[in-house]
């Protein structure tokens, strides 16, 4: 580094002659240049001793210590059949929640997008379709409900590898220090993305801002780590998957269970104690805790009789009886609606090409009607079964308002300006023929929290993306 | 590139992999601290160290000192490893806990205005829960209890073999 690198020509270009003082200059520049180098190469010897010398040391006492870990039963292929199920189980949340951000259509502009700084993270990003008309039903349960389901599953592989966070030293080489750096990240992104996930499908608002922004970023800076730890670990974890065999393990007592072989990752504890539990009643406890999250948790997103059994989920009643007791995104007390929003006075404005048309509801009432049978399904993973609604049909609407091809509509709400009380909705939403705006339900006017006097109704649509108590249209093309 | 290996201590795809990761990592890091930066950092960092060295410790420890704290007085023969008729219930009716509790502890403010429905059910639906599985538990330890007791009083009423050859 002392020497300068540059090319002799550069003198011999037959330039002006650089003047004395330069040359001083450059003198005292290769001169910094050598001590700096010599600075940096001792500082590197520095560190290398240092490392040597903490290498050297004996761990600190407690959990430092290899024969701190004592679980008979920990060992790579108990983490590797925890690390299996999440390897299956966490790209479909991760795609799942993909195709939700999707579902909202955040291209069509900042009302529709709670992340507009996403860049290239929405590079995935298409038109939503409107078929099948259960597909966002589909999807986000499964985001929703695998996610809590496998909760048990993550803090089973936490614990099997709990020892690898006292690693002594704590790094070794470089790729090592790397390493457990993007296991921190890892490790404190999926927690986050739980733990966001979790509080928000129970209304807990207790994170730092918008639970979109956390969890979709979240999620990103989750994923890099992840990738990165599936790919280093794969090997490893078909090599230890194949060390035993499943049904031996499943056939495997308590009086037979015995360590694993000693491991290079140091899993195996050095001085194990007597088992109290097999691989097969760990494995079979966790997976007890699963199921039984999935019962208590299913039912709300599967609906019909399977709802009573979700006990413990948000959604898994009915908010009274009749043609509108089917569950309740925000009532509109929540929201500030009130009957002065939606009392004798209410119109709806259609704009498009042309002179904005006013309509009360009971002109909209005497107007030809269409039937779609469609369910509300939730960003928080809850769904109710198909609702038989009734109303005017998006598309003849647009054609009312001069644009029989709008490419998209803006809803606004009469409630008071706040998170989706207006969206965007694409073309191939308005001209799919269920597309609604919808009047009555089940045969009765709509309730007030089901969003009277009117509400879009979209096949596949996210929950908040179906406008209540829309008081505006405006198509464009 | 022997060289860099023993410096760097992993192949260079190891080191290209982790960059490729930690640049998209940054990427998405800028936008996730983008406001409130460090009440987002706490709960980034917290949520790791909460779960590792909170949470862990303390099931660990409620496990290892259970046992003893609990100790199974009875001197009769033959005893029989309860550890697990307690593990599994307590574990189940935890991780209900540990997903639910803003629900079950009624926590959650909005809730009720917001779907109109009553939070109120919840903590006692998950004491039902956690009843059923430890009377289910307690159920089949008893009933396991009774077995080998049967079979040990089967085993007293039989001589031993060889008992007649003793000199």
């Amino acid at each position: 580094m002392g020497d300068d690198g540059r090319p002799p020509a550069s003198r011999a270009s037959g330039g002006p002659k650089p003047p004395a003082d330069e040359g001083h200059a450059r003198e005292r520049l290769r001169r910094a240049r050598a001590t700096t180098a010599a600075l940096i190469e001792r500082a590197a010897a520095g560190v290398r001793a240092v490392a040597r010398r903490v290498g050297q040391t004996p761990p600190p006492p407690g959990p430092f210590r290899p024969e701190f870990w004592r679980s008979p039963i920990r060992g790579p292929w108990l983490t590797s059949v925890f690390g299996l199920v999440l390897l299956i189980g966490i790209p479909l949340i991760f795609i799942t929640g993909m195709l939700s951000y999707a579902a909202y259509n955040p291209d069509l502009g900042p009302l529709n997008d709670q992340t507009p700084d996403k860049g290239v993270l929405g590079f995935y990003l298409f038109d939503w379709p409107t078929h099948p008309y259960w597909l966002y039903r589909l999807t986000q349960g499964v985001h929703v409900t695998l996610g809590v389901t496998l909760v048990p599953v993550l803090l089973a592989k936490l614990w099997s590898v709990i020892p690898k966070l006292f690693e002594w030293p704590p790094v070794r080489t470089v790729a090592h220090g790397l390493e457990r750096l993007s296991l921190l990240i890892l490790v404190g992104g999926v927690i986050f993305e739980f733990v966001t996930g979790i509080f928000n499908v129970q209304l807990f608002y207790v994170f730092p801002g918008s639970f979109y922004t956390l969890h979709f970023y979240g999620a990103w800076v989750f994923i890099a780590a992840f990738v990165v730890h599936a790919g280093i670990r794969l090997g490893r974890m078909r090599r230890a998957l194949r060390s035993r065999s499943l049904a031996g393990e499943l056939r495997t007592d308590l009086a037979h269970t015995r360590p694993e072989p000693p491991d290079p990752d140091g899993l195996v504890p050095t001085a194990p104690q007597a088992p109290t539990m097999t691989r097969r009643g760990a494995v079979g406890m966790v997976g007890a805790g699963s199921l039984l999250l999935l019962v208590v948790t299913a039912g709300q997103s599967i609906g019909g009789r399977l709802r009573e059994s979700a006990l413990l989920a948000p959604h898994n009643r009915v908010p009274g009886s009749g043609p509108n007791g089917f569950q309740i995104n925000k009532t509109a007390a929540a929201v500030g609606v009130t009957s002065a929003h939606i009392g004798r006075d209410w119109r709806l404005h259609v704009l498009g090409r042309g002179p904005a048309l006013v309509f009360t509801r009971e002109q909209l009432l005497v107007m030809r009607h269409h039937n779609a049978a469609l369910p509300i399904a939730c960003v928080e993973g809850w769904s109710t079964p198909d609702q038989r609604w009734s109303g005017l049909r998006l598309t003849d609407l647009a054609a009312l308002a001069g644009l029989p091809n709008a490419s998209s509509v803006l809803v606004e709400s009469v409630q008071p300006p706040g998170p989706y009380s207006s969206v965007v909705l694409r073309g191939n939403q308005i001209h799919d023929p269920r597309s609604l705006l919808a009047l009555r339900v089940n045969g009765a006017d709509l309730s007030i929290d089901h969003g009277y006097p009117a509400r879009v109704i979209v096949p596949a649509n996210p929950g908040v993306n179906n406008t209540k108590w829309v008081h505006r249209l405006t198509f464009r093309t | 590139m022997a060289r860099f290996i023993r410096w760097y201590g992993s192949h260079p795809l190891h080191l290209l992999v982790l960059i490729c990761s930690f640049a998209l990592t940054a990427y998405a890091m800028v936008r996730l601290f983008a406001v409130r930066p460090l009440a987002v950092a706490v709960w980034f960092v917290g949520a790791a160290i909460v779960h590792d060295l909170i949470l862990l410790p303390l099931y660990s420890l409620a496990d290892l000192t259970a046992p003893a704290v609990l100790r199974h007085r009875t001197t009769r023969v033959p005893r029989l490893p309860w550890t697990n008729f307690l593990r599994v219930p307590a574990f189940l009716s935890g991780v209900l806990l540990l997903v639910w509790f803003p629900l079950i502890f009624a926590r959650s403010a909005p809730y009720s205005g917001a779907t109109g429905l009553s939070q109120s059910v919840y903590l006692g639906r998950w004491l039902a829960i956690t009843g059923v599985l430890f009377g289910a538990s307690a159920g089949a330890f008893a009933w396991k209890l009774r077995r080998v007791r049967r079979a040990a009083r089967a085993d007293e009423h039989r001589p031993a073999p060889g008992h007649d050859a003793a000199p």
